[in-house]
């Protein structure tokens, strides 16, 4: 069977119980919308959460990063898990016993404030959109590169898909299909992992096969150190940022992490307080999975680049020699050549190998398609290749010959990655439009049958602006992301755990902490992000993305000093605060 | 709510005191091992791996893993010491 037939059937396949799923779990009423009912079992919600988070980032792009960058990478391995300790801890059970539907819900209510509300509510939709674009875009490429469809044809069949689920079946649809979706993914990581770890260590395991020794008589590590540094590279095993700069980035995630609201909303989907510490155990255990997975397969994947690239000998392979995959990923433009010294072998080394992006001109080297395709901006670089990041992941089993069937099965994987997280983020900003604006702000005497419309209607215009940004993907996608944690670290993050931890904490405190953490946060990033500043001038050499960090600890030391000043909250807002401590009672989660 | 104040609060410091003892090693496993002693590790042979470089790309992962499974446990108990579960 070929390769895009098999391609065909899987993700085919996939989306086909996808739709069975949702069809089977329709919601009926606003609480089945919003948090399925409050009955999913904790395993259940666990998987739901873990597919849920890791989004095309995680399924694509984390390996890559972490191939290209070595140890460094750490910030992402770290920040992106360590955050769940703080879930369990610190916010989930909480809000668990809260009981309500949103983040701004919380936040509202806590600071009996529909200021604070309404902040939340900006925050949470920038911070989802912000997101969200990235995940259609990932739904294109994929469908590009494997089903020769155009990525615009990709991101309407994906808008097809999620707009089916998550506009009829609400958080109850999406929960159960992210369960299945979350099953789909993991074998589409794991299955070529551990194929690759037995291929190049013997290792059954990604996880232990990193540490192994080569045929050689060197560890996988030390192999990769002296290639890197043969061909110009940092050490693999050694850091290039500074110890500081590490320190607010993996904070800014993990805190941002702990703020993300449609990571946040998933705790109040279960049963019982004790429930929503488990869902964070078990949504740990499925992530961590896959992310102590991701540094054997990137420490793979990097020697396998290597070695196939330039050869055995180091010294570069004929272009007519080198596999498909590498012909196909520069059809795709995520791979680019310049024989800069003319020799007509690819060699791979350290540098920029163009100025930028490669910029393609016109068909190939002498109009023969078996040639290189025409670059236009190669740099003064001894490097003649470029290689996008992202593609590792799926590069990675056509470049260790793996069988086709995994290959098709990783596509599938990473759509599955892509839609699960599209359609969290989708349910939280037309949550926050029907509940928090609609309902909460604007005209609080609507019907739950009224909301409940509101809420489709604006899961459907969300999804078309997803859509759109998807087809026209603004430059600044990767940019955002740092945003998107920034936000969530410097705001609603600190927000809620004053709102917990400090029955003293009030409007004025909270409102001035929020503003001043998200306007500080974003400031730096725009400044550094989009108008040109340059790394020497960062904060302490604090970059942007760990900027957030900052952010949040201004919100809190603001907040404390305002809220000493200025007079204590209610008597029947301490209560609340002081009900929520106690797990007995929670009760289903309600709306009133 | 318990059924009295003081028991209430005696519930909230242990909880405190689980939650403050769990993220020291939280913080330990990640910003000390992965970050701020990790070339110090690294001087250690761990499995292959020198010990900081895992502990920041994976040790640090399991740590987490643990905390929040024994959190889960010890809470449970205080739940019932304190004959606040549900």
């Amino acid at each position: 069977m070929s390769l895009d037939l098999l391609t065909y059937l899987f993700i085919g396949g996939s989306f086909a119980l996808y739709i069975a799923i949702a069809i089977w779990a329709r919601a009926g009423s606003t609480k089945e919308f919003y948090v399925a009912g409050g009955g999913v079992p904790p395993v259940a919600n666990g998987m739901a959460t873990a597919a849920d988070w890791m989004s095309a980032a995680s399924f694509i792009s984390m390996a890559g990063i972490v191939s290209f960058i070595g140890r460094d990478g750490a910030v992402y391995l770290m920040g992106w898990t360590g955050g769940y300790v703080l879930l369990a801890m610190l916010l989930a059970p909480y809000l668990r016993k809260f009981g309500k539907f949103t983040v701004p819900d919380f936040i509202g209510d806590r600071y009996y404030s529909n200021t604070a509300r309404t902040i939340a509510v900006i925050c949470t939709i920038v911070i989802s959109f912000t997101y969200v674009a990235g995940q259609m875009r990932g739904v294109g490429i994929v469908f590009s590169r494997y089903l020769h469809v155009d990525i615009n044809t990709g991101v309407i069949i994906g808008m097809a898909i999620v707009f089916f689920y998550a506009v009829l079946g609400g958080m109850k649809g999406i929960t159960y299909t992210q369960v299945a979706q979350y099953c789909v993914l993991i074998l589409a990581f794991m299955v070529p992992a551990i194929f690759l770890s037995m291929q190049v260590t013997g290792h059954f395991l990604p996880q232990t096969g990193l540490g192994a020794t080569l045929d050689n008589g060197k560890s996988v590590l030390t192999t990769l150190n002296e290639l890197s540094q043969e061909l110009g590279f940092a050490q693999y095993t050694a850091g290039t940022k500074s110890t500081l700069d590490m320190f607010f980035f993996t904070a800014a995630l993990m805190c941002g992490t702990a703020g993300l609201p449609h990571v946040i909303v998933r705790f109040f989907t279960v049963p019982r307080v004790k429930d929503a510490r488990i869902s964070a155990g078990w949504a740990l255990l499925f992530i961590a999975i896959l992310y102590t997975s991701v540094p054997g397969v990137a420490g793979f994947g990097r020697v396998n680049l290597i070695q196939t690239i330039n050869g055995p000998d180091n010294a570069g392979t004929e272009y007519a020699e080198m596999p498909s995959w590498f012909k196909n990923w520069e059809a795709a433009g995520l791979i680019a050549w310049a024989d800069k010294n003319g020799d007509g072998k690819v060699k791979y080394e350290a540098g920029n190998a163009f100025n930028g992006k490669p910029a393609f001109g016109e068909g190939n080297v002498n109009g023969d398609p078996n040639m290189q395709r025409i670059t236009t901006n190669a740099s003064d670089s001894v490097n003649e290749v470029y290689v996008d990041r992202d593609i590792m992941v799926l590069a990675n089993p056509e470049i260790a010959q793996l069988p086709d069937w995994v290959i098709a099965l990783v596509a599938a994987g990473a759509v599955a990655a892509a839609l699960s997280t599209a359609a969290g983020l989708l349910l939280v900003i037309s949550t926050s439009i029907s509940h928090d604006l609609m309902k909460k702000t604007i005209n609080p005497n609507i019907t739950d049958k009224q909301e409940l419309m509101y809420a489709r209607l604006a899961a459907v215009v969300a999804i078309l602006v997803a859509g759109y940004f998807g087809i026209n993907p603004p430059g600044f996608v990767a940019q955002v992301v740092a945003l998107a944690f920034g936000l969530a670290a410097s705001s609603v993050f600190p927000a809620i755990i004053m709102g917990i931890f400090n029955t003293r904490m009030n409007t004025q405190g909270a409102v001035t902490g929020m503003l001043v953490g998200l306007v500080s946060t974003m400031a730096y990033i725009i400044y550094f992000k989009f108008m040109g500043g340059s790394s020497d001038q960062w904060f302490m050499g604090i970059s942007p993305e760990g900027f957030g960090t900052v952010g949040m600890i201004l919100n809190f030391v603001v907040a404390t000093v305002i809220s000493k000043v200025t007079a204590p909250p209610p008597a029947e807002i301490q209560h609340i605060v002081e009900d929520i401590r106690i797990p007995r009672g929670a009760g289903a989660a309600h709306s009133h | 709510m318990s059924s009295n104040n003081s028991s209430a609060q005696a519930y909230w410091k242990e909880n405190l005191r689980i939650i403050m003892t769990y993220l020291a090693i939280w913080f330990v496993a990640s910003y000390g091992c992965g970050i701020l002693f990790v070339d110090a590790l690294d001087q250690i042979q761990f499995f292959g791996f020198p010990l900081g470089f895992w502990f920041a790309q994976q040790g640090a992962i399991f740590v987490f893993l643990g905390l929040i499974w024994a959190y889960v446990f010890s809470m449970n108990k205080l739940d019932e010491k304190y004959d606040v579960h549900e």
